[in-house]
């Protein structure tokens, strides 16, 4: 009787990660929806078939390197070069699963890898500004939920955009553009209110990635050099504040 | 030919993505590479934020600035996140009718 209760309770407890999990990434959804039709419809225009084009983001998972994919495919540039440029631009993921991983510490390896995995921009963003979740039972289950929703609407618009093709209006697809960035926007503004010197490590960031992208610096490795320069100017910005954070 | 392009760009992508869970089970940091990590979110969300969002429409930078500058104010009236994001698309719609 007892252990059925427990079990039951942590049952429960485990859906419960899992719906909140799932709110936590339907913005992402909602972020995702329009820029993979997008990405769809563009790779359907570049030759890629549908089975192509939706393996490659049930494989890759990485927006940024995908929609460069698909326009050196369109040009005719070789395999090669494809795929050393995917891991220029997205090296800044390793930056990113570094800080994500840091904060998993209580949760196991075999589940820290399969999470990994689900990490791009913005399921990395979200997840590290639901910290407590790290430290709670189940957390893992959370974090997963959350990717999952991510990726399964990545994939799903993915293949949309791949069989609508030129349907969708191009305007109504290209206001669309911003929606990550609003996302990205609606995510930092709530921590600079709650604590203005985070302001300081964003904006840093910002300036050394702009620099870098105008001294003729790759997009991937300005973003890593901002990502990495402009975090530590959290070493001392942070300092007193990092039992809350 | 596409499927070993899919499959290189798979690998490349996975390799950075999972090293760091095998890294931090070996590693115990000091406080303030912690305090580093710990600021890597903000950091990265200002990188991603600009320069590329003057490159919402490469032919009118000025309406993704506009845009942005609506999401910062639709955020810091605590508006919920799919609300800035859905403001986000409108105002970039209705700047280019």
């Amino acid at each position: 009787m007892q252990s059925q209760i427990a079990g039951a309770s942590q049952g429960s407890n485990r859906l419960h990660m899992i719906r909140r999990g799932t709110i936590a990434g339907f913005p992402i959804m909602l972020g995702y929806l329009p820029v993979s039709l997008t990405y769809g419809v563009l790779a359907g225009q570049s030759g890629m078939t549908n089975m192509e084009l939706t393996l490659m983001s049930v494989l890759v998972f990485a927006g940024a390197a995908q929609f460069l994919a698909v326009s050196m495919v369109a040009a005719g540039t070789g395999a090669v070069e494809i795929i050393i440029a995917t891991f220029v631009l997205n090296f800044r993921h390793f930056v990113m699963s570094l800080s994500f991983m840091n904060r998993l510490r209580n949760i196991a390896l075999k589940a820290k890898i399969p999470l990994s995995l689900g990490l791009t921009d913005e399921t990395f963003t979200v997840s590290t500004l639901y910290r407590k979740e790290a430290k709670e039972t189940h957390g893992s289950w959370f974090y997963a939920a959350l990717i999952l929703t991510a990726y399964f609407s990545w994939v799903g618009g993915s293949y949309l955009g791949g069989v609508l093709g030129d349907v969708m209006p191009s305007r109504l697809s290209e206001s669309m553009g911003i929606a990550l960035y609003a996302m990205f926007i609606g995510l930092l503004i709530p921590s600079i209110r709650k604590h203005y010197r985070i302001a300081i490590i964003a904006v840093l960031a910002m300036i050394i990635n702009f620099l870098c992208q105008w001294w003729g610096m790759n997009q991937g490795w300005a973003i890593v050099l901002g990502t990495l320069i402009g975090g530590l100017s959290g070493i001392w910005v942070l300092a007193d504040e990092e039992e809350e954070l | 030919m596409m499927i070993w392009i899919i499959i290189g760009m798979a690998v490349v992508t996975a390799i950075p993505r999972f090293l760091p869970a095998f890294i931090i089970n070996q590693a115990k940091f000091p406080k303030w590479v912690d305090r580093w990590l710990n600021a890597i979110p903000y950091a990265a969300l200002g990188a991603l934020i600009f320069p590329g969002i003057v490159s919402v429409k490469p032919e009118a930078p000025q309406i993704g600035v506009i845009a942005a500058l609506f999401a910062i104010l639709l955020a810091w009236l605590n508006v919920n996140i799919i609300g800035v994001v859905l403001g986000a698309i409108v105002a970039v719609f209705l700047m280019t009718l």
